[in-house]
């Protein structure tokens, strides 16, 4: 096994620098043969924030367990802050922070208590470790509730504790795993403002896995797209969005058609592509939608189609999912969300 | 090594201060041996009564079994903590921090430890106020008190393991309701070897809770036999380690699992 896998890594980012994180062909399967990593592989520059981004039972969570060192990959190399998590899960973990799914903080013990046990493991001592541990907890707004056990904080306060645990080393890498499911929408745009803060300080490299669009959209420099063990699509989330070239126009139609019968009438209209019909709405793409619209309800019409709505969208992150998975996001979200915290609602 | 003792101080004082702060079952633990003292003290006084009993008061005969019960019941709940922090992802928090992995099983048993001699401390202390005699004094108190300890690690070890391993309170309720009466009973903390059936009394030669009884038993009695308290209390302390390397397996078990 090489140990010095730091100086191997090609800068892929341009300036030389090797990626804070190197995901290579990983592969996980479960016992009972769920296979959760299907050769995934993706890099992240240092000083970015990158976004996994998939539906539940994705991947997504499997990838930060096997990068923070909490499982172990079946085969492929995954490299964090230069340190391949295999060889050296110690130092790894050293120079990580992590926000879990599930939150993980004792809620017998008082915020200030669980933030100075994280800060000891880590190796902060006496009055170095109390600055450190008051200065996180001012900055996420629990100067006040410090001294109150976990117990009674509200979700959104213990998903905030969760990152000042995760900040209390100075870490050159911090995995955020779904920070802001089971959050309330409030307390959903609160920690993005923090995690916008966290990522424009200090170099600080994030990885965010996320299986809200939005969340993606709005935080990451760059993403991946995570679909059955795999990465399907990576770059910025303008680049994603300008490979679709055009728009999506998305049609209701009145009563039941036959599918054949809506290609047909569709098929021959200039500039309009990727059709798809599912029961009654219909989608397709097209250069420039509002130019293309006009034609594409002509031809319906003419063809004794219906129709009773017409979109015309810029093309959303959702399109891009639609265009390398094959469906639309939230068919692939059906299955609940594990609570995140106790507390949380959805 | 200075670092693995550092960390499992740690996760013992986390353990004690969520225990400080859990006023109701400080409070069972001290009261629920005290009722089985008056309670087994009352309802079996007269057996001492019984021709070839062999000891002069009850009370001097059952504060050992209670002691030993005592430890015997309240350490094999020890899984149900672990399996907690398990499903509330604490054991997975820590697992991604540098701590040291021997910390989490060494604080398990620190902590069942401090528990168990404490809670042991208190029954003899209150065994002497009912008026119980020690003629073994200080150094037989203390055997007595190292059994209930070796009892709390073996005991503990065990259900951490069942804990990690089955992953559901179920099973470790089960197996505590299926094991405590009879390890229990089928051994001399309630009544004299020389009056138990022979088939109960092979039983019990077999059974580590009778060890400890009886190693704790001896040492407090006037002629200590100490060589046999010495068999009895190796013993133990061999199935506390065997016990201990099991929960060693299926923390590495839950590790591969996750």
């Amino acid at each position: 096994m090489t140990t010095d896998i730091a100086m191997s890594v090609p800068g892929r980012t341009g300036a030389g620098t090797a990626p804070a994180i190197e995901a290579r062909d990983l592969v996980k399967t479960y016992p009972k043969g769920v296979r959760a990593l299907n050769g995934l592989s993706f890099a992240v520059p240092a000083g970015t924030v990158f976004a996994l981004l998939g539906p539940n039972g994705a991947g997504k969570s499997t990838t930060v367990k096997i990068l923070t060192t909490l499982a172990q990959a079946d085969s492929g190399t995954a490299v964090v802050a230069g340190l391949d998590v295999r060889a050296r899960p110690a130092q790894v973990r050293r120079a990580i922070g992590v926000v879990a799914q599930r939150s993980g903080v004792d809620p017998v013990a008082t915020g200030r208590e669980n933030v100075l046990l994280t800060g000891r493991i880590q190796g902060l001592r006496g009055r170095e470790l109390a600055r450190r541990a008051d200065e996180l907890l001012g900055r996420f707004g629990l100067a006040d509730a410090a001294g109150r056990r976990v117990r009674t904080y509200s979700g959104g306060m213990q998903r905030r504790l969760d990152v000042v645990m995760g900040l209390i080393n100075h870490p050159a890498v911090l995995f955020l795993d779904e920070p802001t499911a089971g959050l309330d929408p409030e307390s959903r745009s609160a920690m993005w403002e923090e995690i916008g803060r966290l990522s424009a300080a200090e170099g600080l490299t994030i990885l965010l896995t996320t299986h809200y669009l939005e969340e993606a959209d709005r935080l990451a420099s760059r993403l991946a797209i995570i679909d059955q063990g795999r990465v399907v699509a990576e770059g910025t989330p303008d680049e994603l969005k300008g490979e679709l070239h055009g728009d999506a126009v998305h049609l209701e139609l009145a009563g039941h058609t036959a599918r054949e019968h809506v290609f047909a009438a569709l098929a021959p209209v200039p500039g309009v592509r990727e059709i798809r019909v599912e029961g009654n709405s219909v989608s397709a793409r097209a250069g420039e939608g509002a130019t293309a619209l006009p034609a594409v309800l002509a031809a319906l019409e003419g063809a004794g189609v219906p129709v009773r709505a017409a979109t015309v969208a810029r093309p959303s992150l959702d399109d891009v999912y639609l265009r390398h998975a094959g469906r639309r996001f939230a068919e692939a979200d059906q299955s609940p969300v594990t609570p995140a915290t106790s507390g949380g609602s959805r | 090594m200075t670092s693995i003792a550092a960390h499992t101080t740690w996760m013992t004082g986390r353990q004690l201060r969520a225990i400080a702060r859990q006023p109701a079952y400080v409070a069972i633990m001290l009261i629920q041996p005290v009722i089985w003292l008056f309670l087994f003290g009352s309802l079996f006084r007269s057996v001492v009564e019984l021709p070839g009993f062999g000891a002069p008061s009850y009370l001097d005969y059952l504060v050992p079994g209670v002691v030993i019960m005592s430890a015997l019941s309240a350490s094999m709940w020890s899984g149900m903590t672990v399996l907690e922090e398990i499903d509330r992802g604490i054991m997975d928090r820590f697992l991604v921090l540098p701590l040291h992995r021997s910390a989490i099983i060494n604080a398990s048993a620190v902590l069942q430890s401090m528990i168990i001699a404490t809670q042991s401390v208190i029954i003899a202390l209150l065994g002497w106020a009912g008026g119980a005699h020690y003629a073994g004094g200080v150094p037989g108190l203390l055997v007595l008190i190292a059994a209930s300890v070796l009892i709390a690690i073996l005991f503990s070890a065990f259900s951490n393991a069942v804990g990690m391993l089955a992953r559901q309170r179920e099973t470790i309720i089960g197996i505590n309701s299926f094991l405590l009466l009879p390890l229990t009973f089928l051994s001399t903390a309630f009544m004299a070897e020389s009056l138990m059936p022979h088939w109960m009394r092979i039983v019990a030669n077999c059974n580590p809770v009778n060890w400890a009884l009886e190693a704790g038993r001896s040492a407090m009695s006037a002629n200590p036999d100490w060589a046999r308290v010495g068999v009895q209390g190796g013993g133990l302390a061999l199935l506390a380690v065997a016990a201990t390397a099991l929960s060693v397996l299926m923390f590495r078990a839950y590790q591969k699992s996750v």
